[in-house]
């Protein structure tokens, strides 16, 4: 349960005053739609729904995976929880302090930081990458000579020996040492939540092994909290003690790993694992688990967003719209069938009251 | 060369040489593609996969030096240049990218974009261009085709541009297929569609396949073969079959016993120690030597030849042959 703080107590550090079983981060009721260019003046205006009304908690220590089909609105709430822009509706808060509110905007940035999928495009070619590390740091006014040696601290950290290594200018470094630049980046500013966008995909399965291992070890060792997105479910269901399923800029399903995993609930989700590729040629896949395109998000379909595609649709999915419902204390699925009384044929009946 | 090799490549190098340190980013590379057969090349990054196959194009800037023999559908690749070289671009091999979104024009339609690449091989008027661009949309199974080929590339999703992209690969009815990591910023739906597209052409028109990829499972779905390359080179080769459940090279077993699959309960991932050796500067005899935990002195003599650890599978590693 939240509790809202509506002062902040500024004896305990940021991120510490709502104790251990407060979530680090709780978003509710996001949305960020996207003006559509050639609408608007004289013809009807248009909004891609990216991300439309979205739930979810980041508990503290844990890492959260969030999964879903290509433009379902991953990156989207990605930026919102970065600030990188703003949301239309909704809050965030953070240990229970709304940001922008109780929580300075400023206070809150140096507690979040981002890695991105593109090693290369996102370091500066001009700067050596012990540079790159420090930038940050000195910007927010430490001493130079401390943001210099915290930056070979962390190269150390992540394996790339600062003698060998902190001169150098991005274009000298493979795939996997950028990444691990990146990732010593996004922890020079000490912050609590790192947020993982696609941060290994670029790498081959050996390098992304080593810098899997290396994610694991920091956050141990500097209390850190994940939000991890990626299209790999295998390296999703090996990082994250929890996994939010996006379908259409909507959470699909939330739950624990084993939840999502083994307990599936949400059509969409049984369809994702499905097509996970089999490991081995004698088994492989004959049909497409999910065929047909993503629905336009400019224009979604009336209620369950899944419907036109989902194999368990019923006439009640295009008119009543599924909200999040509890399967069990650590699992929701937004899903009629998992809607006790909801009218689908498969759903729990309703308790006497 | 055999009646069915589609694809001979026999000792291919390939060195860049900007400023004075030479890299040789192919270094020995041979290998043959069956007609209608799909071999997958997987490997380290930077081991020279995507060059390997822009050799096949000749896509290399210039002052690039490609040594060796590239024989495509008959065609002796090193000979070609000027209109042979166009001509044979596209009409007997073409190329799916992992960003599709950069290989197309933003400014055109697809439709436009698709009848263009036909008219420039072959003398057709415009609308059986656009009659074949139709049905080439219908046959990678875009929903709505006549509406989406009126699209520009900004307005189609991910996995649907990668099958238009596919579209306009097939449309000169090439006999070769290049795939470089066609699926990799896919989620797993869209993946598995595209897999089992390309398995259907294949089987449909006998397309040979190169396709590059990280993924074991990818392979593991669409190829009939594997390739396994390492700084440059080729270390193993066999069927797909074989390279999964019985690996010989200690490349591949760290490669394969790397995979988050095998992770099950466990806190960490077991990694291959170190990186792969500077191409400007490589260590002689094997490749892999300072990495592997089965060197001995002579892996560091000379290269080990890929020699026949049974029929058709090769291993490159003096302890295997
Ligand atoms: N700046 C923007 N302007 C307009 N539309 C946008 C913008 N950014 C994202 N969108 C749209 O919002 C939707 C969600 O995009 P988002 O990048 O969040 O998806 P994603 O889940 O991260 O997808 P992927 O898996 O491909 O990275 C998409 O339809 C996308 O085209
Ligand atoms: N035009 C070029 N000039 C100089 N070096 C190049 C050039 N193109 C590629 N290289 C180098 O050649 C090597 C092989 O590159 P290649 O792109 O084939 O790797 P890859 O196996 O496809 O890797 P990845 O899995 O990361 O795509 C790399 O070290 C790369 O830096
Ligand atoms: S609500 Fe209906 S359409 Fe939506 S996922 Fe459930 S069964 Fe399928
Ligand atoms: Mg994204
Ligand atoms: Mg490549």
């Amino acid at each position: 349960m939240i509790s809202v703080v509506e002062q902040p107590s500024s004896d305990l550090a940021v991120g510490e005053r709502g104790g251990p079983a407060q979530p680090l981060i709780s978003v509710r009721g996001l949305v960020k739609h996207f003006p559509v260019k050639g609408t608007g003046f004289l013809k009807p205006k248009k909004v891609v729904r990216a991300v439309d009304g979205v739930d979810f908690d980041i508990l503290k220590g844990e890492t959260l995976g969030v999964v879903g089909e290509s433009g379902c609105g991953k990156s989207t709430t990605a930026r919102l929880l970065m600030q990188l822009m703003s949301a239309n509706e909704g809050d965030i808060l953070f240990d229970g302090e709304k940001v922008g509110g109780a929580l300075p905007l400023a206070d809150y940035r140096r507690q979040v930081q981002m890695v991105f999928q593109d090693s290369y495009a996102s370091l500066n070619p001009r700067l050596t990458i012990e540079e790159t590390i420090a930038f940050a740091p000195k910007v927010h006014g430490v001493p130079a000579q401390t943001a210099m040696a915290r930056a070979h601290d962390l190269l150390h950290r992540v394996g790339l020996e600062p003698s060998r290594f902190a001169g150098r200018y991005p274009h000298e470094l493979s795939g996997g040492q950028r990444q691990r630049v990146n990732i010593a980046r996004a922890l020079a500013l000490e912050p609590r939540l790192v947020i993982l966008d696609e941060a290994v995909s670029a790498l081959d399965k050996s390098v992304e092994a080593q810098v899997l291992n290396l994610l694991l070890d920091l956050k141990r060792d500097f209390g850190l909290t994940y939000l991890f997105i990626s299209h790999d479910l295998n390296v999703v269901r090996f990082m994250c003690e929890r996994v939010m399923v996006m379908y259409l800029g909507k959470v699909a399903e939330i739950g624990s790993r084993y939840a999502i995993f083994e307990e599936t609930r949400h059509p969409y989700s049984s369809a994702l694992l499905a097509s996970m590729p089999k490991m081995d040629p004698s088994e492989r896949t004959l049909e497409p688990p999910l065929s047909g395109d993503p629905p336009n998000p400019i224009d979604p379909p009336p209620g369950c967003r899944f419907h036109t595609r989902c194999a368990f649709a019923e006439p009640v999915c295009s008119e009543k719209t599924p909200g999040l419902a509890t399967v069990s204390a650590a699992h929701s699925a937004a899903c009629l069938m998992s809607v006790p009384g909801s009218g689908h044929s498969r759903a729990p009946v309703m308790a006497e009251a | 060369m055999t009646e069915e090799t589609m694809i001979d490549i026999r000792n291919l190098s390939v060195t860049f040489r900007p400023g004075r340190k030479p890299v040789k980013a192919v270094n020995g590379v041979s290998l043959s593609v069956k007609a209608g057969e799909v071999v997958a090349l997987l490997g380290e990054s930077g081991s020279g996969k995507s060059v390997t196959m822009r050799s096949l194009l000749k896509l290399h800037p210039k002052g690039t030096l490609i040594e060796g023999a590239i024989d495509v559908a008959g065609h002796d690749v090193m000979q070609l240049s000027g209109r042979a070289l166009s001509d044979m671009r596209g009409a007997t091999v073409s190329m799916v990218f992992q960003e599709p979104r950069l290989a197309l024009d933003p400014v055109y339609t697809l439709g436009q974009q698709i009848e263009e690449t036909i008219m420039r091989h072959e003398k057709i008027s415009r609308s059986a261009a656009a009659a074949r661009a139709l049905a080439l949309f219908e046959k990678v199974r875009i929903p709505s085709p006549e509406r989406r080929l009126k699209n520009y590339p900004h307005e189609m999703s991910g996995g649907m541009l990668q099958r238009s992209m596919i579209a306009m690969a097939l449309a000169c009815n090439p006999k070769v297929l290049l795939a470089d990591e066609p699926t990799t910023a896919l989620d797993a739906t869209v993946q598995i569609q595209i897999l089992l597209l390309i398995r259907e052409l294949q089987k449909e028109y006998g397309l040979s396949v190169i396709f590059v990829t990280h993924d074991i499972g990818v392979a593991a779905e669409v190829a009939d073969r594997i390739a396994v390359m390492y700084a440059g080179r080729i270390v193993e080769e066999g069927p797909a079959v074989e390279i999964i459940r019985n690996p010989k090279h200690p490349y591949t077993k760290g490669l394969l016993g790397a995979r988050v699959e095998l992770a099950h309960g466990r806190d960490r991932l077991i990694t291959i120690p170190g990186a792969p050796p500077d191409l400007t500067a490589m260590p002689p005899g094997c490749a892999f030597a300072p990495r592997c935990p089965q060197a001995t002195d002579i892996c560091r003599v000379d290269v080990p030849a890929l020699t026949a650890a049974s029929v058709d599978h090769s291993v490159g590693c003096v302890h295997y042959g």
